[in-house]
């Protein structure tokens, strides 16, 4: 008969911890071994300097791709005409701006196959860009990049960036990366001063910045884009642009 | 019921005994019903030009267009179902987008029409499906190269030079041979693709119609795009004066 005194055969056994997952037997690997290769960046590009001024915006970027702080690459444009209104620049990983940039520019074909006239607008592609990024960092899979978007909207000058944790913001100045910290207090101070600039002084400030970058920025080169977006002129993206460089100024020589 | 598919024509999988397959028969009766779609192909590119035939007056002007962009250098018209044509349509700009992010360069229009056939033709292999209802013409002009070709519900597809499909397809076939293909400029071809729309249409059975004209050429600088406006009214204006010509010769023969 049934025996009371017998202990009680247990409630669960041969399985995981609370807690823990089932590990099979023939599973080579824990499930914990994923490569996460993409949580790095690889060849990376260094700061973007943009300036709204009062009738566009300029924005500005090297060519150097590094390899950490090798410099690897010496022709990798990133000042990108989007469309008619809109001009993006990136820094970061250029392997993922790549990528952005195929997409971003498949939306455009898509959109000019409608052919109903209408065109993706700097804010629209501003707010994309800060879901896309924000839904990727979410995943533990970051978009290494900061992006700036400049443009024209409804005739007023927009110019925002997002970051690689989906953050985002719009201002009338933005640098990233190492600018952020160097250029960025002395446009402010500039800007200060003068609060409208014109085209040519934006445009030197703007290289002022590219100049005092190369100098200071150990992961830049004297080489750079810059790109016009402008109420009147449209857009317009020059270079390569050589930073005038004087050696003079140095200590130790 | 009537004795003309007797039993062999409930299915696109099967053959009728002397081997015919009446399902893509009968899609090629819907491309028949509707409004004549044609191809030019001249010198320096493309023109497709489309006879939309307009079933309501309550229809808006310029709704429900016959001739798409599939990619920026590649057109599509058709004539048939618009409502398959539009999932041709978007499998096809599907194939060039994915062409282009896969190998970085525009898809040569060899290999889209290899594509969109393949897959138009895979619709007349299975019972569950029916075949497509329209036939489409895919323009294109790379490398200074015009290209076009024809696909039709079976899958079957050819190059052209010039091509008709629709409604009065015999007659506007008849009409593009008497042009001077290799000799013409697209700026002109415009004229005369206007010309035969206007000429091949039917005015006792359909009473409307809309003009759609679209052109992939070196004036295009190899997108394709609605003709400008200026060069539309032109070619239409050319084309009324014609059948005004032609209507007035006919009266002084009797």
């Amino acid at each position: 008969m049934f025996d009371i005194t017998a202990p009680a055969p247990p409630l669960w056994s041969n399985g995981p911890s609370p807690g823990a997952f089932y590990n099979f037997p023939s599973l080579q690997s824990a499930p914990s071994d994923f490569v996460t290769h993409s949580q790095a960046p690889v060849t990376t590009a260094t700061s973007i300097v943009a300036v709204a001024y009062n009738n566009g915006v300029i924005i500005a970027g090297d060519l150097l791709g590094s390899y950490g702080s090798l410099a690897r690459y010496r022709n990798c444009p990133r000042i990108l005409k989007v469309n008619d209104n809109i001009i993006l620049g990136a820094g970061g990983d250029y392997g993922d701006f790549q990528y952005i940039k195929d997409f971003v520019q498949e939306k455009i074909v898509s959109e000019e196959c409608l052919d109903d006239g209408v065109k993706l607008k700097p804010k629209s592609l501003y707010c994309w860009l800060t879901r896309i990024m924000y839904q990727r960092r979410s995943k533990f899979d970051p978009f290494w990049n900061n992006l700036v978007v400049g443009g024209i909207q409804d005739g007023n000058v927009f110019l925002g960036t997002v970051d690689k944790l989906g953050t985002a913001y719009t201002d009338k100045i933005i640098c990233t990366g190492y600018g952020a910290h160097i250029a960025t207090p002395m446009l402010r101070d500039a800007l200060d001063r003068n609060p409208n600039p014109s085209q040519a002084e934006a445009r030197r400030l703007v290289e002022k910045s590219m100049e005092v970058l190369f100098y200071r920025d150990a992961r830049s080169y004297s080489k750079y884009l810059i790109g016009v977006i402008d109420k009147d002129e449209g857009i317009k993206i020059e270079g390569p642009v050589e930073v005038p460089t004087n050696w003079e100024i140095a200590n130790f020589k | 019921m009537s004795s003309i598919g007797t039993g062999y024509d409930l299915s696109a999988s099967q053959f009728s005994p002397d081997g015919r397959v009446f399902q893509v028969e009968y899609a090629m009766k819907a491309v028949e019903n509707s409004g004549t779609v044609i191809g030019l192909k001249g010198t320096d590119g493309i023109v497709l030009a489309a006879e939309k035939l307009i079933l309501s007056k309550l229809h808006e002007t310029g709704t429900n267009k016959r001739i798409f962009n599939i990619d920026k250098h590649i057109g599509m018209a058709f004539s048939g179902l618009i409502a398959d044509a539009r999932q041709i349509v978007e499998i096809a700009r599907k194939e060039a987008s994915n062409y282009r992010l896969q190998y970085g360069v525009n898809i040569p229009l060899k290999y889209l029409n290899d594509r969109v056939s393949m897959y138009m033709h895979a619709y007349t292999l299975y019972s569950a499906v029916r075949p497509y209802g329209c036939s489409v013409i895919l323009a294109s002009y790379e490398e200074n190269e015009p290209v076009m070709y024809l696909i039709d519900p079976s899958g079957v597809s050819y190059g052209y030079h010039g091509c008709a499909t629709g409604k009065a397809k015999q007659s506007a076939k008849t009409e593009i041979e008497k042009l001077k293909l290799g000799n013409l400029s697209c700026k002109e071809l415009v004229k005369e693709a206007a010309k035969i729309i206007y000429l091949v249409h039917d005015e006792l059975k359909d009473k409307n119609f809309e003009l759609e004209l679209s052109w992939v050429c070196k004036e295009s600088n190899g997108y394709h795009v609605k003709v400008p406006d200026s060069v539309f009214a032109e070619a239409e204006k050319a084309a009324k004066q014609a059948m005004e010509a032609d209507s007035e010769s006919d009266t002084d023969d009797m």
